[in-house]
């Protein structure tokens, strides 16, 4: 079935950019320069900034919200979206304090942060795709359901006590200042980019996100990748879930509240689309560190942590009206 | 008559009897008519947030900054009155709307100049105006002792048998009532969420359109600012903090479609009332009132599973068309 | 006859990318006269709607009214200048009620700026009573029939008070009772010295109705005359062109065995009993009006819908096909008509539009070879000549043309058994067309089986080895050889026994 000697085609090259000027006008360029920006301002304006330990300290500022993010990237991606993360962590982290009444050992406590994380996942992920809800009221439902659930089973009380060895997961380190969460932060990041970028199920991703008929008629399963997808963010929520646990070594009901919108903004920042179809998980990595070290920064000058807010929250409008703006004036 | 029954405030009407009935069949007290109007009450500021919202999600947006404006302009008013006991309430008030609709109409640009998605310029804009309430407070807490008396009086004096606050909440519903029905710009609402490209068909702007819905809500969320403020006695940086989320359960509960041009007054302030009952009624029947946000979670999921039902788009009928064509 | 139009377009010129909609186009209404606008789809009829209402702006060249050039920036603006029109899209609204959507726009208000209910309701009520309708005016929309909303499509087009009335096929989802009563309606708007542009794919209403006709074709305007001074024959002669036939490539088809054999295929709303079978190396087509059920039966051999009843046999054997996945499974595929919603993917470069369905063979346990991606999109896609810059590049950034041989290399990359191709050319470049043209007739001979859906009538006749034609969710008629030709598809296609001529 050879057509080509009958055609005279024209050579079409496979890439017309190098790859190296493509990935100088993109996004994460852009993003990169604002962290430099951002880490230099911060070295200057406070002594304590490039010190070892305190940015060591800093990096739980991001690393439990960037695991998440890296799964709430593919849900966007997608043109889903999952509101229900942070209550998942509530959850999560009840149930594994409710289990530490049993007894039960450190593996246990793990096993059972990521299992509710997965069952939590797989309800939003079947409310979505067998019930046809859209994700964003479903996942509003769902984060009043799994906190609330977390609020029935402790009220105003906390469970405290986690065993020793429970507290690596979020206090402790691997080598030096590098910390269990950071390594386990950039070894996700790791994972999530190649799964994005160089299997099928993240191609399937983009080309859900950009035109799910067309995915579709193209014989891509799209509910099993939405499905899969809401359970790898319950199961990545649980993770985190774990993490903060271990940290701060108790659990409330009101633990990681309001993180939900906190990681979608990061996931935006990262230049991922949230009308779906296109981001990186460089992108969201970047982002991260961003708000990372505006907050640590802001922190060592004694701004409050919700002053922060206001600058991430401009910053967020900003680099998505910014270029908008820029291309209106050129135009006309 | 029969779309009466079926209509969807109907039955909320219906399951919120029902959930009354059920609850006074235990304890009649519920239902005496000043615990109910106790509920009306404690529900005002979430009917009249929620009608704001159903303005935004009729036109296929969605407002997450509602309850930081309602923050911000709380917060502005409170410190007002604390430092300058003399301004009178009314300006306060008049203060507080025109502040909040300044905020919503600041979304409202956004998403008709720059076609930012809703849901990105509202969760940036919840950050913004939710830290600028610590900016200009410093974090302090503005409370009862340094608030005038008149701005703490006026949404409990009683007017009529009822306080102040519930009969803000019912001239609301009744300017929501006649703003939908009567005037050009309330069907101009649905037009555009329901069908936007026939809206241009037919010379609307979607745009402004959007934009004039942000501003309300905007106006609204102000307005229940200084009612909150003034109510609890108290203002600090996260009064109300998720309360954008109830507004949202209370329009989605209320059969108001978050995919825009469906939803009705009526609808919206069930909503808000079954989420109110809720609240209200749980610790009369010994239930922890830790409760309360399950349920409501699981009535909004249960909500929506109903509308998307009842929405599900019906095929193209070709065949039927064939058999009247004989 | 003697007037002076009240509306005259000059050398209206209108391009989308990648393709001239309307090309240098004139037209003249005149007072108390209906003009009928006859062509294919795609002749650029309901552009010509459009720019008329304001929807959109011309390119180039001048509307008049009265002699007066005008600009319509808005809907609200052509209206203001009296034309109004019943468009072929709904452009109605399902929660509102029926006087509502009557009024959406235009309301009349009260002295103080407030919606008059009483006014609008009993204004809604004559006007559905001057169009025959018996329907409640107070009715949501969505409890209406579609033949009853195409109805309040109607009176909303009268409720301005228009001099010019455009109507896009107004007689398309009507009912034989409805129909006789738009035509009453048709003759009275007549009598009040309405102009009447009048779009129909029906010869017999055409006939019955028009005082004056004009024909596009290929976004041009090719003729236009008095009603009476010409026929039938004459008007298909001028919609379809004589010279169209030469461009179509020379085949001599080598028909084998039957490769898909459809049976008893039933759908509850959208087609009822469909069978057929394709033979290895055919050209099958299927021609009917928009809105025949064409599309659906396409969709439901490929699995996107899926039908009450029904059997398939692929190769003899008997075929289950309930998703997309399946039927690529099975060999066959589907480049649907609306490319931008159903086939390119846009956002994702030219290689990845072409590997989608083809992921398995170009991967290794699920991770991407790119090279090999590279190498397959390179083979199908330089087969079709595509022109592009480079194959990283976004689909988006293509002409109509090459988007649509990027979809085509998708599907013949999955070496498929039959290809359906619903409306291949439609909205293409001429050069394009060709190209796909002589494409299809390279893969029916290398033994590839073809299901061509399309409503061009030249493409239909050109390309296919048999035509089957649907009417209303129904195959009508099977036409082949020597009885192929335009007369007999447009007369199977409308229903029509005899054409008055």
């Amino acid at each position: 079935m050879n057509l080509q000697d009958g055609v005279k085609a024209r050579f079409i090259p496979d890439r017309l950019n190098s790859r190296l000027s493509g990935h100088l006008k993109s996004w994460e360029t852009l993003l990169l320069a604002v962290a430099v920006v951002v880490f230099v301002i911060n070295s200057l304006s406070s002594p304590y900034f490039l010190d070892a330990w305190n940015l060591s300290d800093a990096s739980f500022n991001f690393t439990e919200k960037g695991l998440i993010a890296l799964a709430m990237a593919l849900v966007i991606i997608s043109g889903e979206i999952d509101l229900s993360v942070a209550a998942i962590i509530a959850l999560a982290s009840t149930a594994m304090g409710y289990a530490l009444q049993f007894g039960v050992g450190t593996a246990e406590l793990v096993a059972i942060g990521l299992i509710v994380g997965v069952l939590c996942g797989t309800f939003n992920g079947v409310l979505v795709t067998v019930m046809g809800l859209p994700s964003i009221v479903a996942t509003i439902g769902t984060m009043s359901l799994f906190r609330g659930l977390s609020f029935v089973v402790l009220g105003d009380k906390a469970f405290n006590g986690y065993p020793t060895s429970f507290a690596f997961f979020g206090q402790g380190y691997v080598y030096w200042v590098i910390t269990f969460e950071l390594v386990l932060f950039a070894g996700m990041a790791v994972l999530f980019g190649i799964l994005l970028n160089k299997t099928n199920f993240g191609r399937a991703i983009y080309a859900i996100g950009n035109n799910p008929t067309a995915a579709l008629f193209s014989g891509i399963r799209v509910a099993r990748v939405k499905m899969i997808l809401f359970m790898l963010t319950g199961l990545m929520s649980g993770l985190a879930a774990v993490c903060l646990t271990s940290r701060l070594g108790s659990t409330r009901p009101s633990i990681a509240t309001g993180w939900e919108l906190e990681i979608v903004t990061m996931v935006v920042l990262g230049g991922v689309s949230i009308l779906g179809g296109s981001g990186t998980i460089v992108g969201v990595v970047i982002a991260a560190l961003i708000v990372g070290m505006v907050t640590f920064g802001f922190g060592l000058l004694n701004v409050p942590g919700i002053v922060m807010s206001i600058f991430i929250g401009l910053l967020l409008i900003s680099v998505i009206a910014l270029p908008i703006v820029y291309r209106r004036v050129r135009k006309g | 008559m029969k779309r009466i029954l079926m209509s969807r405030e109907t039955m909320l009407a219906l399951a919120i009897i029902l959930l009354t009935g059920g609850i006074a069949l235990r304890f009649p007290g519920f239902i005496a008519p000043n615990n109910l109007a106790l509920v009306f009450n404690d529900t005002s500021i979430l009917i009249i947030l929620a009608l704001g919202q159903m303005a935004v999600i009729l036109t296929r947006c969605i407002d997450l900054s509602m309850a930081s404006n309602l923050a911000l302009c709380g917060m502005v008013v409170a410190m007002i009155n604390a430092s300058f006991p003399d301004v009178p309430i009314t300006a306060l008030i008049g203060l507080a709307i025109v502040l909040g609709s300044f905020l919503g109409a600041m979304n409202g640009v956004l998403v008709w100049k720059l076609d930012i998605p809703p849901i990105v310029v509202t969760l940036g804009t919840l950050t913004i105006y939710r830290g600028l309430v610590f900016v200009i407070s410093g974090g302090a807490w503005v409370n009862a002792h340094e608030m005038s008396a008149a701005f703490k009086a006026l949404p409990r004096s009683v007017f009529a048998g009822l306080p102040v606050l519930s009969w803000v909440a019912i001239a609301t519903i009744g300017l929501a009532f006649f703003a939908i029905r009567r005037l050009p710009l309330g069907r101009s609402l649905y037009a555009v969420g329901g069908n936007p490209h026939a809206a241009v068909y037919t010379g609307i702007d979607v745009g402004k359109t959007r934009f004039v819905a942000f501003s309300i809500a905007g106006g609204l969320s102000g307005l229940a600012g200084y009612l909150w403020v003034s109510r609890y006695a108290v203002s600090y940086v996260d009064i109300a903090g998720g309360f954008e989320l109830s507004i949202i359960a209370a329009c989605v509960i209320g059969g108001v479609s978050i995919a825009g041009g469906i939803g009705s007054v009526g609808g919206a302030v069930l909503g808000a009332l079954f989420l109110g009952i809720i609240n209200n009624a749980l610790p009369v029947i010994n239930v922890s009132p830790f409760w309360q946000m399950a349920i409501s979670g699981t009535a909004i999921i249960v909500a929506v599973a109903l509308n998307v039902r009842s929405e599900r788009t019906k095929g193209r009928i070709i065949l039927k068309r064939a058999e009247t064509l004989v | 006859m003697t007037a002076r139009p009240v509306l005259t377009l000059s050398a209206i010129t209108k391009s989308f990318p990648g393709v001239k909609a309307l090309s240098e186009v004139s037209l003249s209404l005149y007072p108390g006269q209906v003009t009928a606008l006859v062509g294919e789809n795609g002749a650029g009829k309901s552009t010509l709607v459009k720019v008329l209402t304001g929807i959109y702006q011309p390119d180039g060249g001048e509307i008049l009214i009265d002699g007066t050039p005008v600009t319509f920036a808005t809907a609200t603006a052509a209206s203001g200048h009296g034309i109004t029109a019943i468009h072929q899209e709904t452009v109605l609204f399902d929660e509102l009620s029926v006087a509502e959507n009557i009024f959406i726009g235009h309301a009349p208000l009260t002295r103080r700026g407030l919606i008059d209910w009483k006014k609008l309701n009993s204004k809604a009520h004559d006007l559905l009573a001057r169009v025959g309708a018996d329907i409640d005016a107070t009715a949501p929309l969505k409890e209406l029939g579609i033949a009853n909303k195409h109805l309040v499509a109607i009176a909303r087009a009268l409720s301005v008070d228009a001099q010019v009335v455009v109507m896009d096929e107004p007689t398309a989802a009507l009912s034989h009772k409805e129909i006789q009563e738009l035509y009453a309606l048709v003759d009275r708007l007549k009598a009040e010295g309405k102009a009447i542009l009048f779009i129909s794919h029906k010869f017999d209403e055409i006939f019955r109705l028009a005082d004056r006709f004009t024909v596009f074709r290929d976004g041009q305007m090719v003729g236009e005359g008095k009603i009476a001074d010409t026929n039938s024959d004459a008007l298909v002669q001028l919609m379809v062109g004589r010279e169209v036939s030469q461009i179509f490539p020379d085949r001599t088809p080598v028909v084998g065995e039957p490769v898909l054999t459809v049976s008893g295929y039933d759908h509850p709303t959208e087609f009822a009993d469909i069978g057929f079978t394709l033979n290895k190396g055919e050209i099958l087509g299927f021609y009917g009006l928009v809105g025949a059920g064409r599309s659906e039966v396409m969709q439901a051999l490929f699995g996107v819908t899926k039908p009450s009843k029904g059997a398939m046999r692929v190769d003899g054997q008997i075929a289950v096909i309930r998703t997309p996945a399946q039927a690529i499974q099975h060999g066959i595929v589907y480049v649907p008509e609306d490319r931008g919603k159903q086939g390119a993917v846009a956002g994702l470069p030219i290689f990845q539009n072409v590997t989608l369905p083809s992921l398995s063979r170009t991967s290794r346990k699920g991770f991407i070879k790119l090279a090999e991606e590279f190498a397959l999109a390179r083979e199908y896609t330089s087969r079709l000549d595509l022109r592009a810059a480079s194959l990283d590049q976004d689909v988006a950034n293509l002409s109509g043309g090459n988007q649509q041989k990027v979809v085509i290399a998708k599907w013949l990359a999955t070496q498929p058994k039959v290809i359906i191709l619903d409306e291949p050319t439609k909205g293409i470049d001429i050069g394009s067309k060709a190209a796909v043209h002589s494409f299809m007739a390279e893969l029916a001979a290398q033994g590839l089986s073809i299901i061509m859906v399309s409503s061009e009538i030249p493409e239909i006749i050109g390309m296919s080895d048999r035509v089957i034609v649907m009417r209303e969710g129904r195959l009508v008629d099977e036409l082949a050889h020597k009885d192929l030709t335009a007369e007999a598809l447009v007369r199977a296609a409308a229903g029509i026994g005899e054409v008055a001529s």
